[in-house]
């Protein structure tokens, strides 16, 4: 009966995906499955205990078309080789050491209910120009909003054209309060009196959206600086995400350094990854700057957000 | 901080002796350089190997002669190489016989299509088209939207019959976009679609659909200069699913390297033909196969540098200063003040000093510089009197005491910064004598590089603000002598 149950339930759940926002479960796998090639052609290779030269030198290949970069594959290799000469099988040794490469301290989860004296949380999203994080500020408000946390979005991006309208159809579209400013306007004070709001309305969640920007405008990151600080004068900023296009290559641990001096980042989102990069310079940047992927954007529908899963994501770099 | 290729390949063959060619080590290390960085600058794999191929078979003939580092003759035949590839299929937009011309822009999400819309609309405005926009992303939140206030911003109609988010067919608003340009005698029709993925079969088609209801004349692969080695998987995508005749580059005022352009170019053939560097409608313009070249092996790009410093130092300040230098005037502490203010508006010294060939070799210098430096050298300066900026000579002991009182600094830190200011005097000097230190000899410049590396020019500028931590650097022997008074136009007549 519990049986049955489960799986109406899960039919449900499937159903209400499928023809929620036409197909889009479906239309998912379909995106996914060719960019699981690649994987599967290494496990294909990897036959006997060794590896010969024309192996490894695949193997070295895959892992740069992943984009993981020349010193990370190279480490990489190297501690394969390392496990491999303790008796691991190949395959086996791989996936330890890509999984030792991604393995953080801190948690990848994020609060999304106030704290217990009424506090909101307050999550600020950066990065440059076209990676996602508006789309990924509505999705985060929906999970929010379905987890049944009460969500504030600050339009914090003053700059680019219908920028504000954009974030304002995903907070319609998720359920959230939306806080917003004239163009041109000051993001620090829009930040600011999003917060505010929220605590006087006893919200739980702060998503402060905030123009796109490439690293190298100095005066744009000193911007973010103050955004950061404006917004401390009215609560603690709990995450400062960084959102990452998993088509990135090398440039991506460049931004990931240089947003990271100008505001602590807690963690990335890596963006499209339904499409065919594999977004492997997030192993860079976790290895070099301690900064967790905490989640994964897999499409342009509102649910399109899933938490980071370690084994997922080399199985997408593998299998 | 670039680690440049030409730093490396120097400090390879640092320790490089005698005569004759290059061993097969020698060459075998090059290659190995060679290929780790290209895949560092996004170079997709498989076209690192092709360019590591060629190289080493050109390397074959390199001759290694006493006190000439081979790396120049490498670095040269490598750029060669890149610029060949990239500027290979150059060509200009394709304007229809019977108008109008019909461009159509694709890419990934994000690529920058909708910015690009608006971009070639003033730039096509200003070449004296009568564009219209027409809007096709029926799917991403607003976009429409955001082409009608680019639209706006430009000064060009738009064709936005539906609203987008989710309604509306972006097949028969292209239809009719195309058939309204027709009959309101628009000669150039620019239709902006969704972003979509290469993997994505259902929008694929779409787009397909979209040209097959327009019959571009030019299907613009719009793609971010940040892609890694995806960009070939993509663009081999596109190429398949709906086909473009020609790629444009985006956010090049980031410091990716770009390799993605040399992949497209190499594999897929068709030309990269402008360049997007830039938020504002005008940051837009053609793109030039040298300056990629410079870009993707790490060189920086010079002469966008230079023309940046250009628009933050003023071009009148520019020519002032030639004209200062030409009349024999010697480089004063009040052109230092200048050369200082200039650079404070063009952002991170250190990041500026990295973009220089030969960075590498000045490394220490520029981590030692300290932004508020210029702050404080600002505040010394402008402690002083106007006739002690023309003739820092006089500067003795009371006077400095007093500049240091004023200032609100130290002594010695007013002696530090005539040490300073002395090194770049004399290297403003030498600039002006025709000499540059630390450009490798043989180096083909992309035009107005001369003009902008004499002493009065905008890089000259910005080195000689850096005083003395040049003045370090092995000097390269000019060999030909011009004739000109012109400190500029003499660097530009001894090929430098």
């Amino acid at each position: 009966m519990v049986l049955l149950k489960l799986f109406l339930n899960v039919c449900a759940r499937l159903n209400r995906k499928v023809f929620n926002g036409s197909g889009r479960l479906f239309r998912r796998r379909e995106k996914l499955e060719p960019s699981q090639k690649f994987g599967r052609r290494l496990r294909a290779i990897f036959t006997s205990g060794k590896l010969d030269q024309a192996e490894w030198d695949e193997l070295e290949a895959t892992l740069l078309g992943a984009d993981v970069g020349t010193s990370a594959t190279r480490l990489i290799l190297a501690d394969m080789r390392e496990r491999m000469s303790r008796k691991d099988e190949p395959v086996e040794a791989l996936r330890a050491t890509l999984l030792a490469a991604l393995a953080c301290e801190q948690t990848r989860d994020i609060e999304l209910r106030k704290s217990a004296d009424g506090t909101p949380r307050v999550l600020l999203i950066v990065g440059v120009n076209g990676a996602g994080k508006t789309t990924s500020v509505g999705k985060l408000a929906h999970l929010a909003v379905e987890e049944g946390a009460q969500v504030v979005i600050a339009a914090a991006d003053t700059f680019r054209a219908a920028a504000t309208e954009q974030v304002e159809t995903w907070a319609k579209r998720a359920g959230a309060q939306l806080i917003s400013g004239e163009p041109g306007g000051d993001p620090a004070a829009i930040a600011f009196d999003a917060v505010k709001s929220a605590k006087e309305s006893g919200a739980d969640l702060v998503l402060v959206d905030t123009a796109g920007r490439l690293h190298t405008k100095v005066d744009l990151m000193n911007e973010l600086g103050k955004v950061r600080r404006v917004v401390e004068k009215g609560a603690a900023v709990d995450e400062i995400l960084l959102v990452l296009d998993a088509t990135t290559g090398q440039n991506g641990l460049t931004q990931a350094k240089v947003f990271g001096e100008a505001v602590a980042l807690t963690g990335v989102i890596l963006t499209k990854l339904d499409g065919s990069a594999r977004g492997g310079i997030i192993i860079a940047i976790q290895q070099e700057l301690g900064i967790p992927v905490k989640f994964v954007g897999l499409g342009e529908g509102i649910d399109d957000l899933a938490p980071f899963d370690a084994e997922l994501f080399v199985e997408g770099i593998l299998s | 901080m670039f680690d440049s290729l030409s730093d490396r390949l120097s400090q390879t063959f640092a320790t490089l002796r005698g005569k004759g060619r290059l061993s097969d080590k020698d060459i075998e290390q090059t290659c190995t350089e060679i290929r780790e960085a290209l895949l560092e600058a996004d170079v997709a794999l498989s076209v690192v190997n092709g360019v590591v191929e060629k190289v080493r078979e050109r390397s074959v003939g390199v001759q290694v002669t006493p006190g000439l580092n081979p790396s120049q003759q490498i670095i040269t035949i490598i750029y060669e190489e890149l610029v060949a590839v990239l500027g290979g299929a150059a060509r200009r937009i394709t304007l229809a016989k019977r108008p109008p011309t019909v461009i159509m822009l694709a890419g990934l999400q994000g690529a920058g299509k909708t910015t690009l819309a608006g971009k070639l609309a003033m730039w096509l405005k200003r070449e004296g088209h009568t564009p219209l926009l027409v809007a096709c992303d029926l799917q991403r939140p607003n976009a429409v939207e955001q082409l009608a206030q680019v639209a706006k911003q430009v000064g060009v109609p738009i064709f936005s019959p539906e609203p987008g988010n989710g309604v509306g067919d972006p097949v028969k608003v292209a239809r009719d976009g195309v058939e309204l340009a027709r009959t309101k005698l628009h000669d150039v029709v620019i239709v902006d679609t969704a972003g979509r993925l290469g993997v994505d079969a259902e929008l694929m088609n779409q787009a397909s659909k979209i040209r097959d209801a327009i019959s571009p004349d030019e299907i613009l692969f719009v793609v971010d200069a940040m892609i890694g080695q995806d960009a070939l998987t993509t663009a081999e995508a596109f190429r398949d699913g709906v086909g473009f005749t020609g790629v444009v580059l985006t956010k090049l005022d980031g410091d990716a390297r770009g390799g993605a352009a040399l992949s497209l170019s190499s594999v897929i053939g068709k030309p990269i033909m402008f360049a997007s560097s830039g938020e504002k409608l005008s940051d837009f313009d053609l793109f030039y196969p040298e300056r990629m070249a410079q870009r993707i092996l790490g060189m920086g790009d010079v002469a966008s540098l230079a023309e940046q410093a250009k628009r933050a130092i003023g071009g009148d300040e520019i020519e002032a200063m030639e004209a200062k230098f030409a009349s024999g005037q010697d480089f004063t502490l009040t052109d230092f003040l200048k050369q200082m203010q200039g650079l404070k508006q063009m952002g991170s010294m250190s990041k500026i000093l990295g973009m220089l060939p030969g960075a590498a070799a000045m490394k220490k210098q520029i981590a030692d510089i300290d932004e508020g430096e210029i702050v404080r050298v600002e505040a010394i300066i402008q402690s002083m009197t106007p006739l002690e900026r023309e003739n820092p000579k006089i500067l003795n002991g009371s006077r400095r005491a007093r500049i240091a009182q004023g200032s609100g600094r130290k002594v010695s830190e007013v002696n530090s910064l005539m040490e300073r200011f002395t090194g770049a005097q004399k290297m403003m000097r030498q600039m002006a004598k025709g000499g540059m230190p630390q450009l490798p000899p043989g180096m083909k410049m992309p035009m107005g590089m001369g003009g902008a590396m004499g002493p009065g020019g905008a890089m000259g500028q910005g080195m000689g603000a850096l005083g003395g931590g040049f003045g370090a650097g092995k000097q390269t022997p000019q060999k030909k002598k011009s004739k000109s008074g012109n400190p500029a136009k003499r660097a530009l007549e001894e090929g430098r």
